[in-house]
């Protein structure tokens, strides 16, 4: 490795940082203008109303007369396995993805992965058994194979709890990327979440599945194509000299690339276990019983379509969120060698920095200049002692490096609480603003329109799988369920269909308006769907692998499997011993349904099958 | 419910990837490239530390 550049930087001996060419976007001295405009210029907004209105319209021109419920609810019947593995990637890769977990990789690093670990062998378990099942017995959503296996009232308690949670997490996907990108670009809430959620509306009642699926191929091409340029251009903006290799061994040095943790401590939240465990249970339980995923799958020209689909996914999933995680450790090791902000949401900063509160801001914000034009030397040193293979040098600047980051966090925190004694209800989490703060810092006009397409199109893409999901199992799990008599009108069939899909689309439009979110969002989703998705896994596993339980015992097993889950997180704060990582909710939710179910029907079983004869 | 899909189960054992006869290899190939990915994270990690 060659680090000429950062040791001519020490020779200038001002052990100051280089200034970028550009100033930070919404950085201004404290007391100074507040919320600067958008760096958006025309051509910007060219770029990125052009991708999104041109797909959001192609798709629903080209899907404008699906007129059956089996295309309208499925999908083409010649859709191939591309089309469907690149429809599952879309809906599983919310804007969140894209904007939070470069956030957990430059914060945290990049451990997050171990979060996926599950998934290619949940995505193995539902090619075997669940989608062959589902195929067969020609269902349109999950929830009907319940019905089949069991009875009604289960069906509707499956079909219920995904549509409680579904329909609480589209609130999230249509809320996170707009409340971000309005604090940056100085948007209106409001306008971007009815702007991002009425174009999802149109495109997915007018096609239905059919015009999801087209749609979300051309947005992950967007998404694909303007994450790489970010990351070529991030490298490229590195200081020279230093390459890839040299950043990554400094985010290493930091602790920012462990990616596998065999530790076996319950409190850590993500760990080579927790992955493999509740991130499988997890992922079998989104992959397997979701209808948003569920229904991307089961249509297609054939079993194979769908199968290789799932396996295209369990191949590319982790190596695309280590990328993405990567970037985030990445953009850490780049703003080591900028002016970083002591607080990377700027505006939220800016707006408390007013009155008294200014002089405290300003001299958080002199105290952690200087602790990071320290922390920069310290790199240098450590980076030239590593150079040369000095090992007790290097050992011994190493942990001063870490102490000047530590010393800098420190500040960071210390501008945290400043801002919650500012204001109780201030945003503290920054991370979420760390990388649409680069795109608008550091990218050339043009593609900071492209990046913010990126996020669009991902919030477009996610959220019109949900909305389709949320449509269809309301149509066909409660409003058949309700009205048989309407199962034979296909036309009233598509109608329903239609305005359900809409229905929920404005529910998740008030939703996103009206309601306050965590501040961790992605988190946030993960949180609501491990709370519902373990119980879930459990009918399911019953119906697929215990046959003879019937309909009543797991009926009330997943009642009481429920109430214990909402009763393990309500109390996770009272009692420390509660306090678990939120994936195990998955393992214990279907652990506790299996297991009921299980011993119902041994104690109660016959007495209850007697009573149906009887009733019978 | 709709009647069961006329889809044809038998058309679909064979996966049609070349080099796999089976779902189960294609199966087994995913786990494998799984496995390699985790070990090549922890060298990864390793190696930058």
């Amino acid at each position: 490795m060659n680090f000429k550049t950062i040791d001519g930087m020490a020779s200038s001996g001002t052990g100051a940082p280089p200034v970028s060419s550009k100033k930070f976007h919404g950085q201004s001295r404290t007391g100074g203008t507040p919320v600067p405009p958008s760096r958006m210029n025309t051509l910007d907004w060219m770029v990125l109303l052009v991708t999104m209105i041109g797909i959001a319209a192609y798709g629903a021109w080209h899907t404008r007369h699906t007129d059956h419920l089996d295309t309208y609810l499925k999908g083409s019947k010649t859709t191939r396995w591309g089309t469907i593995g690149i429809s599952v990637m879309a809906t599983q890769a919310s804007a969140i993805t894209f904007l939070s977990i470069p956030g957990q990789g430059f914060e945290s690093g990049i451990g997050f992965v171990q979060n996926y670990f599950g998934l290619p062998l949940a995505l193995i378990i539902v090619c075997a058994v669940f989608l062959p099942i589902y195929r067969k017995l020609g269902v349109y959503t999950a929830y009907e194979f319940l019905g089949q296996r069991f009875d009604a009232k289960t069906r509707l308690l499956g079909a219920g709890l995904f549509l409680l949670q579904r329909g609480l997490a589209a609130g999230v996907t249509i809320y996170a990327p707009a409340i971000i990108l309005a604090t940056v670009l100085g948007w209106r809430l409001d306008l971007t979440i009815i702007a991002t959620g009425l174009l999802v509306i149109i495109y997915t009642v007018t096609g239905g599945s059919e015009a999801v699926s087209l749609t979300q191929k051309w947005q992950m091409g967007v998404i694909f194509g303007g994450m790489i340029t970010a990351f070529l251009i991030l490298l490229a903006r590195l200081p020279s000299g230093l390459g890839f290799s040299g950043a990554a061994h400094i985010a290493g040095a930091m602790g920012k690339l462990q990616a596998v943790d065999f530790s076996l401590n319950p409190d850590k939240r993500y760990t080579l276990w927790t992955g493999l465990f509740g991130g499988l249970f997890l992922s079998l339980s989104y992959f397997g019983t979701d209808q948003s995923q569920v229904q991307r799958y089961i249509g297609g020209a054939a079993l194979r379509e769908g199968r290789l689909g799932l396996m295209f996914n369990a191949l590319l999933k982790i190596p695309m969120q280590f990328f993405i995680l990567l970037l985030g450790a990445l953009l850490f090791v780049f703003y080591q060698f900028q002016p970083a902000p002591v607080f990377y949401n700027r505006v939220e900063w800016q707006q408390h920095a007013t009155g008294t509160n200014a002089v405290i801001f300003r001299a958080l914000e002199d105290k952690h200049a200087a602790l990071h034009a320290v922390k920069q030397e310290k790199i240098r040193v450590w980076l030239v002692a590593k150079n040369h293979g000095e090992i007790v040098a290097e050992s011994i600047a190493r942990a001063d490096m870490l102490k000047a980051e530590a010393a800098t966090e420190n500040v960071r925190n210390e501008a945290k609480a400043a801002l919650t004694a500012a204001d109780p209800l201030a945003k503290t989490k920054d991370s979420d603003y760390v990388f649409i703060g680069f795109i608008l810092d550091q990218l050339p006009h043009g593609i900071i329109g492209l990046l913010i397409a990126v996020m669009i199109a991902a919030a477009l893409g996610s959220k019109s799988g949900e909305l389709n999901a949320l449509g269809t199992t309301t149509t066909i799990d409660l409003w058949r369920h309700f009205r048989p008599l309407a199962a034979h009108d296909e036309a009233r069939n598509v109608r329903a269909a239609k305005w359900f899909t809409a229905f929920w689309g404005f529910v998740a439009i008030a939703f996103a308006l009206f309601a306050g979110f965590a501040e961790n969002l992605i988190e946030a989703i993960n949180i609501i769907g491990s709370i519902f998705y373990g119980v879930v896994l459990g009918i399911f596993l019953v119906a697929f692998f215990l046959k003879h339980v019937g309909g009543t015992a797991v009926f009330w097993s997943a009642i009481v499997a429920q109430t214990l889950i909402f009763v393990l997180y309500l109390l996770r704060h009272r009692f420390p011993a509660l306090d678990i990582s939120y994936l195990w909710y998955n393992l214990i939710g279907c652990a506790a349904c299996l297991g009921l179910s299980l011993l119902l029907q041994l104690l109660f079983g016959r007495e209850i099958e007697s009573k149906k004869l009887n009733h019978g | 419910m709709k009647p069961p899909s006329s889809d044809p189960t038998a058309a679909d054992q064979s996966p049609g990837v070349p080099g796999f006869r089976t779902w189960r290899g294609v199966y087994a190939f995913v786990f494998a490239f799984f496995v390699l990915v985790v070990v090549l994270l922890a060298i990864f990690s390793r190696y930058f530390a």
